[in-house]
């Protein structure tokens, strides 16, 4: 794809470490707050070349891993509801619920399609008038835009046998809970890249000038997270505070307002619940009453009961206190093919993405 | 769970408000993409797609200026250490 091999370029990689290198002088706990950036900086090797004071920190931001467990045992529970056809991504077929996931409910017979988008649901729905369709809404602002539209445009079909479970949830206020958590310290933020192209920098400012910490928004690529890196340590260094935007190239300082207009015409914010989190103030997307005969939690009468999370090591984890590899479980009684906790479920959560890289894992740091 | 994909826009199929929508070249592999929030985009143009939507546009000009400046970082760094 266009300019893809030049934000991988190694030459560029190398020129980054070296100026990194010659600027660190204190140590500096950096978080990168998305799981896709955590991927990149596992799969790419990033954290064995920086310097040894800068230490990276992995955020919550992985929507499978924090979709809370009462929503998963939700979900499921509609899935084995006669006439439910349930619509998910793939990513949250294998995550534990309280007492099972949906891939058992799948194979006791439930009607569950995997699918790409919530517009495929919208397919569904109109193809089988005789069914109920309920896509299972999860993730942050980057899907709100997709699932809201999904809704819009049922509202405009009339298509009434179509309807979301939104478990939808905002980065900015868990940013604000982790600077709030006295276990974590947290000097800098790279920001998750296509969250802020939703959303733009607006959110961010108060963040940053509250917490007094710079946050850098980055992107995806090797080379993206190592300039975002360079860029925080420019500001630490310095003495600064700002949000700054590496990821120009997909991110504006307004967002797409677009997209903000359709996920605020259809969602409100609520407290939400986040896996191993706990509840995180005004973090959460619902779907507006005017809407809610397409809210799958109001049309079916789903009852959350409130469980926290089995494994308290999982919150440590994704609140950046400890390392996947410092977990007792991981790598023992949690792997990707057996998972206990949600991280080491979807491949962007941080324990899935150490396992999966473990060689290099061992051999860095 | 937040990949977004960037691919070019090969066509446009509506302009319906709420459901414009088009085609969208991955590298090879052809799909149709809701283009609602991302109106300013024609055929040609690279867009960034999540979960069957174009979540914003691609900037050319911005994607050059990063390499640009890139560039420049490893050129300075060549000439401090040369190897």
């Amino acid at each position: 794809m266009k300019h893809l091999a030049e934000y991988r370029n190694p030459e560029f990689g190398k020129s980054l470490y070296r100026k990194i290198h010659e600027i660190s002088t204190k140590p500096w706990n950096i978080m990168e707050v998305c799981g896709g950036q955590t991927h990149t900086i596992l799969r790419y090797g990033l954290m064995q070349k920086l310097p040894e004071q800068i230490t990276l920190l992995h955020g919550p931001g992985c929507p499978v891993c924090v979709t809370p467990i009462e929503y998963i045992d939700g979900i499921i529970s509609l899935s084995q509801r006669p006439n439910i056809i349930v619509g998910t991504f793939g990513d949250m077929l294998r995550v534990p619920g309280s007492e099972e996931n949906l891939l058992a409910s799948k194979s006791a017979g439930g009607d569950i399609r995997l699918l790409y988008s919530p517009l495929d649901a919208l397919q569904i729905a109109r193809d089988n008038r005789d069914k109920e369709v309920v896509f299972f809404g999860i993730g942050f602002e980057t899907t709100a835009p997709v699932t809201a539209s999904a809704i819009l445009q049922a509202s405009r079909e009339n298509l009434n046998n179509f309807s979301i479970l939104s478990a939808h949830v905002m980065i900015p206020p868990a940013m604000a809970a982790i600077l709030e958590n006295p276990h974590t310290k947290v000097d800098a933020f790279l920001a998750p890249g296509h969250v802020c192209t939703v959303t733009g920098t607006a959110p961010y400012q108060e963040l940053c000038a509250g917490g007094k910490v710079p946050i850098v928004v980055t992107g995806f690529e090797p080379v993206d997270i190592l300039q975002g890196i360079l860029m925080a340590v420019e500001q630490l260094e310095e003495g600064r505070h700002e949000v700054t935007i590496q990821y120009s190239r997909a991110v504006r300082p307004e967002g797409n307002p677009q997209a903000l207009k359709i996920m605020n015409e259809v969602y409100e914010v609520v407290d939400r619940h986040w896996r191993g989190l706990g509840t995180i103030l005004g973090s959460g997307m619902a779907i507006r009453k005017k809407y809610e005969k397409y809210d799958a939690a109001n049309k079916f009468d789903v009852r959350f009961k409130y469980r926290d999370s089995l494994v308290n090591h999982c919150g440590r984890v994704l609140n950046g206190e400890i390392k996947p590899i410092e977990c007792p479980l991981y790598g023992k009684e949690c792997t990707p093919e057996k998972p206990v906790g949600a991280p080491m479920v979807s491949s962007e959560g941080a324990c899935a993405a150490y396992y999966h890289n473990s060689e290099r894992v061992k051999a860095g740091k | 769970m937040c990949l977004a994909v960037p691919g070019k826009i090969v066509q446009i199929l509506s302009e319906e408000p709420l459901s414009r929508c088009g085609k969208v070249d991955f590298g090879g592999v052809v799909r149709e993409i809701n283009l609602s929030c991302t109106e300013d985009a024609g055929i040609g143009d690279y867009v960034l797609v999540h979960a069957g939507m174009a979540i914003g546009k691609i900037e050319e000009k911005e994607a050059l200026e990063t390499l640009a400046m890139l560039k420049e970082i490893s050129d300075l760094s060549k000439a401090d250490n040369p190897s």
